[in-house]
């Protein structure tokens, strides 16, 4: 076999089989070093994958030499290429950039093995979007979980330690649904492989015990995904964990689950489970409406930077939903489109925080009032970032929010009342970006707060590069668009 | 009989279960748990799930209640009662009783148990059982299933151990601290059975036959019930067992700190080296068959390696983590 072939396992495994020689590093710096490294080799992994399935269409590698449904089958498809371009990519700037925050907050004792948790997060979500097989699907969201928590902790705040807790306990619940829900089918289907699944899920498609199965999957992985209203551990767990962790996990770590519950619900039960589509639309559409709704406006109130970026994200999440409850092609394009321009908008606004933070010690608004003069080129780059959040045109999140918008109004009189909604919670994320950029610009330093000056030229190049790649995904869509079109075909190709 | 084994099994978990709820009293709670744990395993070796069995007894019965013990004499005793959290207690209980609901809803349409018609026994598992004299030639499906069929699962179990081990080092601390002490004082503050003559003399008696019957679950994996999860887990509770009784500074003296970092890492390194040699041999991940001229000899050595693999990890992060808290416990 030739290294090409190779490819989807050692997307895996190049993160994988690092960590444990980080974790024993003991020279100052080196477990970084080594972890950007792999993140960036892993990063060149997903690129050379990606132009592959453009060129030759879906990878398929059995795991052992045994042909699946036996053995465990690597299924790398145009949908699973664009979520390993988002994790790797995620991964590797968050690290480039966060070396002299990461520094600050986790110290070099703990490095070894905060970095090892940091690869090990990386290979885990690799494998939960690589893999065909729906137990080793578990494996990996356990190994990504796991260490997501381990990274929240080593924040030096103790509150870290209760939002680890609370995500903890929630997190494990929603991967014991999915297991659950994996346990019924497999008593129902005898098979784990999820293309063996879909074919032999059709017979018994109408029995009870497969239709829990759809409903714990579901909601299991809603939970991992943090969508309203489960959604209570995100914004206490991304405002209390490292930085620069914020601006990975952020991009990438609810964008896993959100994979896993298209691919589950549109390939595996769309087609075989009877009344499922009106299923799906009716308990996704209302709740991805409050989602956007409610996380944008309780984020116009929020004083803490952090926690009202995370309540972005549950809007955001809920742009993603909608797009999946509303079963058409385009609608989809929008919804896995939005999947890489989120990642994009929220960790450049992440690594924003992160320098504001690295300077000013502090994360709360009042505290960082006046700082755009002091810190203009970061600030820049959060406006930048902000206006994407918002879907001006010329910026990514705009191409995302056109084809929501567009699969809106083709939906029927609904849609017109569901793009509304739409407009409305964007005019919220107007206000709260404002609410920042007043702050920043228009109000003086508090009398004796900490004197700030611009963050460090290593940190503000890689933050600039995010930023504007926020520009060059919202002019320059092939890429992006290309994958999630072919995506959205392929996974409503069985079902429509 | 099965069925009246299952009933009565059944009947003592919940009403177990219910009393650990119920206790306010966390020792109460934790030895509770133990005996779950126990009458789990039971139940699994009913259903003919001795792996299963083994493993749960090991890790839930055993090592798991000696980490709850050194986690409470951290804290306390008794459960604190929040005064006026009464009413939000109705929510878990709810959603409980819901999942459990569903889950009854569900098995109205099962495939009773045993029936050979049912949809496990007619696609992949009779394939297993067929193929896996010729394929693997080894007498225990299970072994074959887990370690070569499904290898890659276990490989990823095997970095969730090794997750949680790196999670309780960064989290508890590195390094011991133990500020300069006598040995009366350590004595003390550890409250080992170092001066209890009579468990100590039987306790350490014990030790060497436990690590011996941990190397053989250890490499009679392919014939028997066992394996490298269930050997670690034994081998750990054995070195426990004799930090128990001598106190936690003989226990790490025996097996130094930086020699278990380096066993959590290798034993997973092991297990993913193992498939990166069958990816330089020709063939795919884990692939044993090339590992030899006949293939078969290739999985009976590659089986062999990662189980190794999995044993040196299992047994290092289970001691990383028994020492975490005794450290904390004895400072």
């Amino acid at each position: 076999m030739n290294l090409d072939a190779h490819l989807p396992i050692l997307q895996i495994i190049v993160p994988l089989m690092t960590a444990p020689v980080v974790s024993l590093l003991r020279v100052p710096s080196l477990p970084w070093a080594a972890a950007t490294v792999t993140s960036g080799l892993a990063f060149a992994v997903a690129v050379t994958l990606t132009g592959q399935v453009l060129a030759g269409g879906p990878m398929s590698y059995a795991l052992g030499g045994w042909v699946p449904p036996y053995g465990i089958e690597l299924y790398v498809d145009h949908f699973s290429a664009l979520l390993l371009l988002i994790i790797t990519g995620a991964s590797t700037v968050a690290l480039a950039f966060g070396k002299a925050s990461l520094d600050q907050e986790v110290g070099h004792e703990r490095a070894p093995m905060f970095y090892a948790a940091w690869l090990l997060v990386v290979a885990g979500l690799c494998g939960i979007v690589a893999t065909g097989d729906a137990f080793n699907l578990f494996v990996f969201l356990e190994i990504s979980s796991l260490a997501t928590y381990v990274l929240i902790a080593s924040a030096p705040d103790r509150r870290a330690l209760m939002a680890t807790f609370r995500y903890l306990i929630l997190g494990t619940v929603g991967a014991t649904f999915y297991l659950i829900g994996v346990g019924l089918i497999y008593m129902m289907t005898g098979t784990l492989n999820l293309a063996d699944m879909t074919d032999r899920i059709a017979e018994v498609g109408e029995l009870r015990p497969v239709l829990v199965a759809a409903g714990f999957i579901t909601v299991g992985l809603a939970l991992k995904a943090a969508m309203f209203p489960l959604h209570a551990w995100m914004p206490n767990a991304y405002t209390f964990a490292p930085h620069a962790a914020t601006a990975f996990l952020a991009a990438c770590s609810t964008k896993a689950a959100i994979y896993v519950l298209i691919r589950f619900d549109l390939t595996v039960f769309l087609p075989h489970l009877s009344d499922h589509a009106e299923q799906v639309s009716g308990f996704f559409i209302p709740l991805a409406v409050l989602a956007f709704l409610i996380g944008s406006a309780v984020a116009v109130f929020e004083r803490n930077l952090k926690r009202m970026l995370g309540y972005s994200s549950v809007a955001q999440i809920g742009y993603i939903l909608l797009g999946l409850a509303l079963l058409s092609p385009l609608a989809l394009t929008g919804a896995i489109v939005h999947l890489f321009n989120h990642a994009l908008m929220k960790s450049a606004l992440f690594m924003a925080v992160a320098c504001l933070a690295f300077r000013a010690g502090s994360v709360q608004l009042p505290d960082l009032a006046g700082c755009g003069r002091a810190m203009p080129l970061t600030m820049g780059a959060f406006v930048l970032a902000g206006l994407s959040m918002i879907g001006v045109p010329l910026t990514a999140g705009f191409v995302s929010k056109w084809y929501l918008i567009l699969a809106c109004l083709e939906y029927g009189p609904l849609g017109y009342v569901l793009a509304g909604g739409i407009l409305v919670s964007s005019l919220l994320a107007v206000a709260y970006v404002w609410k920042v950029v007043e702050a920043a610009y228009f109000q003086p330093r508090p009398e004796g707060a900490r004197e700030l000056r611009e963050a460090p030229p290593a940190m503000l190049a890689v933050l600039w590069l995010v930023a504007l790649g926020n520009v060059w995904f919202g002019i320059d869509t092939d890429l992006t668009l290309g994958l999630a079109e072919q995506a959205a075909a392929t996974l409503l190709g069985d079902g429509s | 009989m099965t069925l009246v084994f299952g009933v009565f099994l059944l009947t003592l978990l919940v009403i177990v279960a219910v009393a650990i709820v119920r206790s306010t009293n966390l020792f109460a709670a934790v030895m509770l748990s133990g005996i779950f744990s126990l009458l789990m395993a039971v139940n699994f070796f009913l259903l003919d799930a001795a792996d299963v069995a083994l493993t749960e007894a090991a890790v839930g019965a055993g090592v798991a209640t000696v980490l709850f013990l050194s986690a409470l004499a951290l804290t306390a005793e008794h459960e604190q009662v929040r005064p006026g959290g009464a009413a939000l207690q109705w929510l878990p209980l709810v959603v409980a009783f819901a999942t459990g609901g569903l889950l009854i809803y569900a098995t109205f349409q099962n495939p009773v148990i045993g029936d050979p018609n049912a949809p496990v026994h007619q696609h992949v598992a009779p394939w297993y059982l067929e193929n896996t004299p010729e394929l693997i030639d080894i007498p225990n499906v299970v072994t074959a299933v887990l370690g070569s069929f499904r290898g890659f699962d276990t490989l990823g179990e095997v970095f969730v151990v090794f997750t949680a081990g790196i999670g309780v080092l960064s989290i508890l601390g590195l390094r011991h601290t133990l500020v300069e002490m006598t040995s009366a004082e350590i004595d003390a503050r550890q409250r080992s059975l170092r001066h209890h003559l009579i468990p100590r003399v039987v306790g350490r008696g014990m030790v060497p036959f436990i690590l011996l019957f941990a190397l053989y679950v250890q490499f009679h994996g392919e014939y028997s019930p066992g394996g490298g999860f269930q050997a670690g887990a034994i081998a750990a509770a054995a070195i426990i067992l004799y930090s128990l009784l001598e106190g936690d500074d003989r226990g790490r003296a025996l097996v130094p700190e930086w020699l278990l970092q380096i066993m959590v890492a290798s034993g997973a390194l092991l297990f993913g080296g193992v498939g990166v040699v069958c990816m330089l041999l020709g063939g795919s991940f884990l692939d044993y068959s090339v590992l030899a001229e006949v293939p078969s000899e290739g999985q009976h050595l590659g089986l062999l390696l990662i189980e190794l693999g999995v044993g040196i990890t299992v047994s290092g992060v289970l001691l990383t983590v028994f020492h975490a808290f005794a450290r904390r416990a004895s400072r």
